[in-house]
């Protein structure tokens, strides 16, 4: 399974942008996690927003990079985002309840 | 009609996509919808995610994956989930799937033989998770209930862990997938 790249991690204004992989589970969700993390914390990043263009599956893994992301951002202000989320995406968000607190675009 | 696999694989993280896509495989004569076919991926999905990182303790992308000089700086500041610094150690534990098709009907069986849930009714609660470290949602057993029509988990200490699972395919027409 292919794995994204740092060129998929982004810094756009106050925004991290995250193009997440085709398949978020939890072998791919590490590497995830620490590179946000490490945007998040060298860079002025206020806001989150996970792009799921090339994404067609993601397991409750996804939730937790999500999730984790939003706990680190939100004390400060910041907030989360999700834009191109299909089907089975916007499923998962809904029933673990994360659509309260990621503004899906 | 019956027809029935069996896979037999090595308990590592990197076999989680492997899996799913092969009892994906096993059930596309049937013509299952998209959704069927994802709810059923996401549910092995979680089933062998919870047998390698909770049932043998393999890490998987989470341990120190020897990523240079900044992974190492990361590790001190703390913020890299998992155990900085430590070579993974992988339990050579391996996960079973058993699948048997009886007619439309998938049953799914997911095991392992790592160290067994000492809470059951605690661990299928939504948002509970004993690895808050490695950011687990806690939602693993709460998907397989909402994906799947039926789950069942069978666990003992020490011993190991099954999960059954089973599913009507083809049985959604596409009006009732609508929503």
């Amino acid at each position: 399974m292919e794995q994204i790249t740092a060129e998929d991690f982004q810094v756009i204004d106050n925004c991290l942008m995250i193009r997440l992989p085709a398949e978020i589970d939890h072998y791919g969700a590490g590497y995830i996690c620490e590179n946000a993390d490490r945007y998040l914390l060298l860079e002025e990043v206020r806001n989150v927003v996970f792009d799921f263009e090339n994404t067609r599956f993601m397991d409750s893994s996804g939730i937790g990079i999500i999730m984790g992301r939003y706990r680190k951002i939100a004390c400060f202000g910041g907030r989360v985002y999700a834009i191109h989320v299909g089907k089975q995406i916007e499923r998962i968000l809904n029933l673990s309840g994360l659509n309260k607190i990621v503004e899906v675009l | 009609m019956k027809n029935e696999m069996e896979l037999i694989f090595d308990a590592i993280s990197a076999n989680e996509g492997f899996a799913r896509v092969a009892v994906a495989a096993f059930i596309s004569h049937l013509n299952p919808t998209l959704e069927e076919l994802d709810d059923i991926k996401t549910a092995v999905s979680e089933a062998v995610t919870n047998s390698i990182i909770h049932g043998y303790e393999n890490y998987g992308g989470y341990v120190c994956r020897g990523n240079g000089p900044q992974g190492a700086q990361a590790g001190l500041q703390g913020i890299q989930p998992g155990l900085p610094g430590r070579p993974p150690e992988v339990h050579p534990g391996k996960v079973r799937i058993y699948g048997l098709l009886e007619e439309d009907v998938l049953h799914i069986e997911v095991t392992d033989a790592g160290k067994g849930i000492e809470n059951l009714e605690q661990a299928m609660e939504p948002l509970f998770t004993t690895k808050p470290e490695l950011e687990r949602s806690g939602m693993g057993f709460a998907f397989m209930e909402a994906f799947m029509d039926d789950l069942e988990v069978e666990s003992r200490l020490g011993k190991g862990t099954t999960v059954r699972m089973t599913k009507k395919v083809g049985s959604s027409s596409w009006i009732d997938s609508e929503d």
